[in-house]
C-alpha cells in the first residue's frame, strides 16, 4: 500500500472528503424537501398535494445520504462518531422523532380515511420542522464546540431558525421549478421572503465561526489565504444578487430557467459548506480529535474505499436516472 | 450507569423489534410484488395486475415505515452504544458501510420508479426496477445478517490494544452461524407475508369482495405459506443445531435444562426458577429434547449449571425469558403448519379452490394476519437475550458498549419512541383493514398520492 504514501494520512483525507461530500448532498437534496414540508402551512389544500407530488418520488433517496453521512461518520471515525452524537443526544432524538414523522405522513395521509389527512398533513409540517430545526440547532453546536452552554446553547437556537429558513428557501425554489400557475407564483413569494434570512443566517455563521476559534481566525484572516479564500464571500454574493434580481422577476415568459433558483441555491450552498470545511479541518470534532486521530484501521477503510469506488458512481448514475425520469414538472403521483 | 444500561438496552429492544416489523414484511412483499408482475406480463389477466395494485400500497407504506424506523437504528450506535464502534469498528463498520451502498440507495432510487414511474417508463424498466428494489431489500439483510451473526460467532479477526482487527474478510462474512440465520430470516420474512397477505384477503372474502384478484392473492398466500413452513422447520433446527455447537449457553437456556444428562425430555411447559435453579410445573416428553439435539434417544445433553463458574458467578442468560419466546415462535411455527397444510387440503379437494374454506378456516386466517410478526419477534429475542450478557460473544460484554448518557435523558427518549411507535403501529394496521374494506366496496382506492395540477402546459405526458 506504500506506493501510495502513507495510508493513515491520504486514507481519512479520502473518507473526510467523502463524508463531506455525502453532507453537501444531503444538505442540497434532503434540503429542499424538508423545505417544502416546512412550507406546507402556508399553502392552500389542493396545492399540498401538489407539494407532495414535487418531491414524492426523490424523498426517500435524499435521506439515505443521511444514512451515508453517519455511515461514513461511523464506520470511518468511530471515535468521533461517538463523542458527537453522545454530546448531541437530545436533538439527534428530536431529529428522528421528527424524520419518523414526515416519512410516514407521505403514506399516510394518502391512505388514511379523508378525515384524516389533515392530520397526516399536520404530521408532515411537524415532522419537516423538528428536523430542521434539530439539525440547525445541531451545526450550532457542533460550531461551538460541542460544549452545552447558555451562550452556545443560545447560538445554536439562532442557527436552527437561519437552517430551516434555508431548507424553506431552497424548498421554494424546488417548487418554482417544478410547479407553475398559481403555485409557482406563491414559491416564487416564499424564496423572496426567505432569501434575507439566508443571508442573514450564513453571514451570522460565518462571523461567529472565526470567533469561536483563534486557530480558525487565523487560517481566514493572514496572508496569503485570505487572497485566496476570496472568491468564497465574493461568489456568494454575487449569487445572492442573482438570485434576488431573478426572484424579482420570475416567472420569465415560457417558464424559461425556472431551474436557476435552485440551481443557484444550492450552489450558495456549496460555497458555505466549502467555507464551513475549510475552517474546521484537520478536525473531526471540532478543537478535540482530528480526523487523522480518529480514523478507523487502514485495512478497513481500504476495504471500505475499493466498494466505493465502484458503488458511488453507479449510485449517482442511477440518482441521475430517477430524476431523469422524473423529470419536467410534478404531476399526479399514481400506483399505475 | 446501571439504569443507563438497562434504559438503553430496552430502548435499544424497543427500536430494533420496531423496526425488524417492517422489513420482514418488505423483504418478501418486493418478490411477491414481482411474481405478481411477471405473471401479468405474461397472462395479461387483469387479477394479477389487481392484486399487484393492492399490495404495492401496502408495500409502499411498510417500506416508509421500515425506512424512518431504520434512520433511528443507524443513530442508535453513536448516541447509546459508543464502546460498541470504538472496539469492533474495524469489522462492524464495513459491513454496513456495504449494506449502505450496495443495499439502501438500490432500494431508495428504484422505489420511486417502481412506485409512480408505471406511465413513465416501458414495462420491462419497470418490471426490472421491481425487481431491484426486491433484490435491494435482501442485500439489506444480507449485510446485516452477517454483522449479526458475526455478533454471535465471531472469527476472523484478531484483537489488538483491545480493539478488534479484521484479518479474514471471507472469515467474518461467511462465520459459522450466518447461513443459517440468513435462510431462517429470509424464510420468516416470506411466512411473514404469506401469512398477511391470507389474513387480509380472507378479511376481504369474507366482507364480500370476492374479486379474482383476492382469489389468487389468497391461493398464492396460502399455497406458499403451506411449502415454506416445513422448510422452516428444518432449517430452524440446523439453526439450533449451529448454537448448540457455538453457545451452548442458550441452547441450554433455550431448552429449560439445567442438569447436564442423557435421556433429556423435551419441556413443553414449565416455569423456570433461577434463584433455586429448578423448574416447576414441568410438562416435557421423554427423551424428545436427546433426540431433537443429538438425533439419538439417549444422547447427552449440556445443563444450565454447567455454566456457573466456581466462585457462582452466572455465565449463561436469563433463563425464562429465552425459553419462553423460543416456546411462543415453536408455538406459532406450528400454528403456521397445521393452518395453512388445512387450507390448502380444503382448496385442493375437488378443485374447489376459495370456495372449499370454510367460515372459521377464514377467521382463523385473518386472526393469523400478523402471526409472523409475533414469531420473528419471538425468535429475535431468543437469540439476542440468550447471547447475554456478551454483545460480541466472548468479545465484548453489552455493558461495555453502553453510552455515559444520563438516565433520565434515555428515560425521556424512550418514552417518546414508545409513544409514537404505539400510534402509528396502530395507524399502520387500521390503514391496511381500511384499504381492505374500502376495495372491498369496490371504490377507488387512492392509486393517486397526489392529484394533478389544474394546468400543466408543459408537463411532460402521462404515457
Ligand atoms: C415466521 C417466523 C419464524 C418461524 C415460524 C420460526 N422461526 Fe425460528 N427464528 C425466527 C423466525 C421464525 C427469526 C426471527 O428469523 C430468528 C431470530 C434470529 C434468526 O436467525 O432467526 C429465529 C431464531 C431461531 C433459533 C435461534 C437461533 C440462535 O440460536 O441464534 C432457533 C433454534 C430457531 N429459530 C428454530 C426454529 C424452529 C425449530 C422453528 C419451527 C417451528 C422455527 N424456528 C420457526
Ligand atoms: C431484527 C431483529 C432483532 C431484534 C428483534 C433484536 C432484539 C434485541 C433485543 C430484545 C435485545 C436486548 C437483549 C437484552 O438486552 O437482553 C437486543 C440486543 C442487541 N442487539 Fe439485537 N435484535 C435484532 C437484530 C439485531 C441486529 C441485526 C443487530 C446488529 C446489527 C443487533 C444488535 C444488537 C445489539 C448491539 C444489542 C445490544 C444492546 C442490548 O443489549 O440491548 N440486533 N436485540
Ligand atoms: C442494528 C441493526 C440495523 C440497522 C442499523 C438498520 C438500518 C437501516 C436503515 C438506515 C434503513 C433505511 C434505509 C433507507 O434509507 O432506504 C433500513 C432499512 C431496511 N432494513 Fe434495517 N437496520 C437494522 C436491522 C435490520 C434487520 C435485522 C433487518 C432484516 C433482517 C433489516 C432489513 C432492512 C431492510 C430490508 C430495509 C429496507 C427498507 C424497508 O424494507 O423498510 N434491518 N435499515
Amino acid at each position: 500500500m506504500n506506493t501510495f504514501g502513507d495510508p493513515t494520512i491520504w486514507l481519512p483525507f479520502v473518507f473526510a472528503g467523502l463524508m463531506g461530500l455525502s453532507i453537501l448532498i444531503y444538505v442540497v437534496l434532503d434540503g429542499f424537501d424538508l423545505g417544502v414540508g416546512v412550507l406546507f402551512p402556508f399553502a392552500e389544500e389542493d396545492e399540498k398535494d401538489m407539494m407532495i407530488a414535487t418531491i414524492g418520488p426523490f424523498w426517500d433517496a435524499n435521506e439515505t445520504w443521511l444514512v451515508l453521512a453517519v455511515g461514513l461518520l461511523l464506520v470511518a471515525f468511530p471515535a468521533a462518531h461517538g463523542a458527537i452524537l453522545t454530546a448531541l443526544y437530545l436533538p439527534v432524538a428530536i431529529m428522528l422523532v421528527g424524520l419518523i414523522l414526515r416519512g410516514v405522513a407521505f403514506e399516510f395521509r394518502a391512505k388514511a380515511p379523508a378525515p384524516h389527512k389533515r392530520l397526516w398533513n399536520n404530521a408532515f409540517f411537524a415532522g419537516s420542522l423538528m428536523t430542521s430545526l434539530s439539525q440547525g440547532f445541531m451545526l450550532g453546536m457542533y460550531i461551538m464546540g460541542l460544549e452545552w452552554t447558555l451562550v452556545n446553547a443560545a447560538f445554536s437556537l439562532l442557527t436552527a431558525v437561519f437552517l430551516t429558513v434555508g431548507y424553506s428557501f431552497i424548498g421554494a425554489t424546488w417548487v418554482i421549478h417544478k410547479t407553475d400557475g398559481a403555485l409557482q407564483a406563491k414559491s416564487v413569494d416564499w424564496a423572496k421572503g426567505g432569501i434575507w434570512g439566508l443571508v442573514l443566517g450564513i453571514g451570522l455563521v460565518s462571523m461567529a465561526t472565526p470567533l469561536v476559534s483563534t486557530r480558525i481566525f487565523d487560517k481566514w484572516f493572514s496572508w496569503p489565504e485570505a487572497l485566496l479564500l476570496s472568491p468564497l464571500p465574493i461568489l456568494s454574493a454575487l449569487l445572492v444578487f442573482a438570485l434576488w434580481w431573478m426572484l424579482r422577476r420570475m416567472p420569465f415568459t415560457h417558464d424559461r430557467v425556472s431551474w436557476l433558483p435552485f440551481a443557484a441555491a444550492s450552489s450558495l450552498w456549496v460555497m458555505a459548506f466549502i467555507g464551513m470545511a475549510y475552517s474546521f479541518y484537520p478536525y473531526v470534532v471540532p478543537e478535540q480529535l482530528t480526523i487523522y486521530e480518529a480514523a478507523s484501521a487502514p485495512e478497513s477503510l481500504f476495504i471500505i474505499l475499493i466498494g466505493t469506488l465502484f458503488v458511488l458512481p453507479t449510485i449517482l448514475a442511477y440518482t441521475v436516472l430517477a430524476y431523469t425520469v422524473f423529470r419536467g414538472k410534478a404531476t399526479e403521483l399514481r400506483y399505475d | 450507569m446501571m439504569e443507563t444500561l438497562l434504559l438503553s438496552r430496552i430502548q435499544f429492544a424497543a427500536n430494533i423489534s420496531f423496526h425488524i416489523l417492517f422489513p420482514t414484511i418488505t423483504i418478501a412483499l418486493g418478490w411477491v410484488l414481482l411474481f405478481f408482475k411477471i405473471r401479468y406480463n405474461q397472462t395479461g389477466q387483469d387479477r394479477w395486475m389487481e392484486a399487484y395494485r393492492f399490495w404495492v400500497k401496502i408495500f409502499a407504506l411498510s417500506f416508509a415505515m421500515g425506512v424512518v424506523s431504520g434512520i433511528t437504528m443507524s443513530f442508535q450506535f453513536g448516541t447509546n452504544w459508543p464502546g460498541f464502534m470504538e472496539k469492533v469498528g474495524n469489522i462492524a463498520g464495513p459491513l454496513l458501510a456495504y449494506e449502505i451502498m450496495t443495499a439502501f440507495f438500490l432500494e431508495a432510487v428504484f422505489l420511486g420508479i417502481m412506485l409512480f414511474g408505471f406511465r413513465r417508463v416501458p414495462n420491462w424498466v419497470h418490471t426490472g426496477a421491481t425487481f431491484l428494489v426486491a433484490f435491494g431489500t435482501l442485500m439489506s439483510t444480507f449485510w446485516i445478517i452477517v454483522l449479526n451473526s458475526w455478533m454471535h460467532t465471531p472469527q476472523g479477526f484478531e484483537m489488538r490494544d483491545g480493539v478488534a482487527h479484521a484479518t479474514d474478510w471471507f472469515a467474518i462474512i461467511f462465520n459459522p452461524s450466518m447461513p443459517y440465520r440468513f435462510t431462517h430470516m429470509v424464510l420468516a420474512s416470506f411466512l411473514t407475508v404469506s401469512f398477511l397477505i391470507a389474513g387480509v384477503s380472507a378479511f376481504r372474502w369474507l366482507i364480500g369482495g370476492r374479486t379474482e384478484g383476492v382469489r389468487v392473492a389468497l391461493k398464492t398466500a396460502v399455497f406458499g405459506a403451506a411449502l415454506l413452513m416445513p422448510v422452516q422447520i428444518f432449517v430452524g433446527d440446523m439453526h439450533g443445531l449451529n448454537t448448540k455447537e457455538f453457545q451452548p449457553a442458550k441452547v441450554a437456556a433455550m431448552e429449560g435444562h439445567w442438569e447436564t444428562g442423557g435421556n433429556v425430555p423435551l419441556i413443553l411447559f414449565a416455569l423456570p426458577d433461577q434463584e433455586a435453579r429448578e423448574n416447576h410445573f414441568e410438562i416435557g416428553i421423554p427423551n424428545l429434547a436427546s433426540f431433537i439435539l443429538t438425533h439419538e434417544w439417549d444422547g447427552v445433553v449440556q445443563g444450565l449449571n454447567d455454566f456457573v463458574a466456581e466462585d457462582g458467578t452466572i455465565l449463561h442468560p436469563r433463563v425464562a425469558p429465552v425459553f419462553w419466546s423460543f416456546r411462543v415462535m415453536i408455538g406459532t411455527g406450528v400454528a403456521m403448519l397445521l393452518l395453512s397444510w388445512a387450507a390448502s387440503f380444503m382448496m385442493l379437494r375437488r378443485k374447489r379452490g376459495v370456495e372449499g374454506l370454510p367460515k372459521p378456516v377464514l377467521y382463523a386466517l385473518v386472526g393469523m394476519s400478523f402471526s409472523g410478526w409475533l414469531a420473528t419477534l419471538a425468535g429475535w429475542y431468543t437469540t439476542e437475550i440468550g447471547r447475554q450478557p456478551w454483545l460480541v460473544q466472548g468479545v465484548m460484554t453489552t455493558a461495555e458498549a453502553v453510552a455515559d448518557v444520563p438516565a433520565p435523558m434515555v428515560l425521556s427518549t424512550l418514552i417518546a419512541y414508545l409513544v409514537v411507535y404505539a400510534l402509528l403501529l396502530s395507524a399502520y394496521i387500521y390503514v391496511i383493514f381500511y384499504l381492505a374494506r374500502k376495495m372491498s366496496r369496490g371504490e377507488d382506492i387512492g392509486t393517486r398520492i397526489a392529484p394533478a395540477p389544474a394546468a400543466a402546459p408543459n408537463a411532460i405526458p402521462a404515457e
